[in-house]
């Protein structure tokens, strides 16, 4: 399991109006962890998956992930299930692109992370060969608790970024 | 009539362009010279009823000359009856389209043109079907690695050739527990 996240608020009661204490990155972080935004990029079984996890049985709207897009411009990470051939791959990278930043990809599932078994002149082998991944799942396809684990541990990776040095470089640069 | 009568007044009908007419576990099989088959198919519709095209394939047979064969597939939904059409096709060779005699040849044909590359005379739209257009290999053919080749056209598709591990992927049919049938890569025997 993941290990519990590192506090990063203070909170004082003796302080009327409850203020809290906090860094900006940690706030911000905390703000984006919690209303992950998946694109469904479902090509294969493995959406069948995706799908059973966004149901009341797995729920993922217990971690703030259930608000699929199925307009690029409105999500925050790409759930890309499923074989990914090389006709389609190209459509992959443009939706890719039209995504906003910060924006994260999970490979999910065997065919995403690698070509699973598909050793074969029409299939992708791997979709970081086109767009970088953050998060790899294993399974063919990965079972709903997979999927969960691999977004979980997409919050925490987010939780650990320096959203404001790493992403406003430019804001940073105005003020300065 | 039943698919046999009909295979036999083929070759009545068409006489010598009609090379063999066989039989395999119940189902006829009718080979034809190619300049005949349009001819043939057209009278397999209008005369002996066969109204669906179920499907078109091909196969390549590599070193032999022609080297490519069409095989149609026809049922009549009158009678219940299924007939195989064959007909070799040369390299250089075009096989005509039957796309206006069955609307559904149409994309048939246009797989059979994308993967092994067989061109057809009179096709409304003989575009490629699965791979992208300016792809410039037939992956069906026997010559094309498993593998695939790498291809590369800027801003509409590549493809490079995939790791094959120790060789293709392999089911085990009938091994005695799932982990022996299950595809893994065993080397080309």
């Amino acid at each position: 399991m993941v290990a519990p996240a590192e506090t990063h608020a203070a909170y004082d009661s003796k302080i009327e109006g409850n203020v809290v204490f906090t860094k900006l990155d940690a706030a911000i972080n905390w703000m984006r962890k919690n209303s992950l935004w998946p694109m469904p990029m479902g090509l294969a079984c493995c959406a069948i998956e995706m799908m059973a996890a966004a149901c009341s049985r797995y729920d993922l709207s217990r971690f703030g992930m259930e608000v699929m897009r199925f307009s690029p411009r409105q999500a925050d990470v790409m759930i890309v299930a499923g074989t990914v051939t090389y006709k389609m791959a190209l459509a992959v990278r443009r939706i890719w692109d039209q995504m906003p930043e910060p924006k994260w990809c999970i490979a999910m599932g065997a065919c995403a992370s690698s070509g699973g078994m598909y050793r074969s002149y029409a299939v992708l082998q791997g979709i970081d060969q086109l767009i970088p991944v953050d998060v790899y799942i294993s399974g063919c396809p990965p079972r709903p608790e997979a999927l969960l684990e691999g977004l979980m541990r997409l919050q925490n990776k987010i939780e650990r970024e320096h959203s404001l040095v790493d992403q406003k470089k430019e804001l940073l640069a105005e003020l300065a | 009539m039943n698919a046999a009568q009909m295979a036999a007044a083929l070759k009545d009908k068409f006489g010598d362009v009609v090379s063999a007419a066989s039989e395999f576990r119940g189902e006829q099989t009718v080979q034809v010279r190619l300049d005949a088959l349009k001819a043939l198919l057209g009278y397999c519709r209008d005369e002996l009823n066969f109204d669906c095209l179920l499907d078109v394939s091909s196969v390549d047979h590599q070193g032999e000359t022609p080297r490519f064969e069409m095989v149609y597939e026809l049922y009549g939904y009158g009678h219940h009856q299924h007939l195989r059409i064959k007909a070799r096709v040369g390299e250089d060779a075009a096989a005509p389209s039957v796309a206006d005699l069955w609307a559904t040849a149409d994309w048939h044909e246009r797989e059979v043109w994308d993967m092994m590359g067989i061109r057809f005379d009179g096709h409304p739209d003989l575009r490629r079907i699965l791979m992208w257009e300016g792809y410039p290999f037939f992956p069906l053919r026997k010559e094309f690695p498993l593998a695939g080749k790498p291809s590369d056209l800027p801003e509409v598709g590549f493809s490079r050739p995939a790791p094959m591990a120790d060789g293709p992927f392999v089911t085990s049919a009938g091994a005695t527990d799932t982990v022996d049938r299950e595809p893994r890569a065993k080397p080309a025997r």
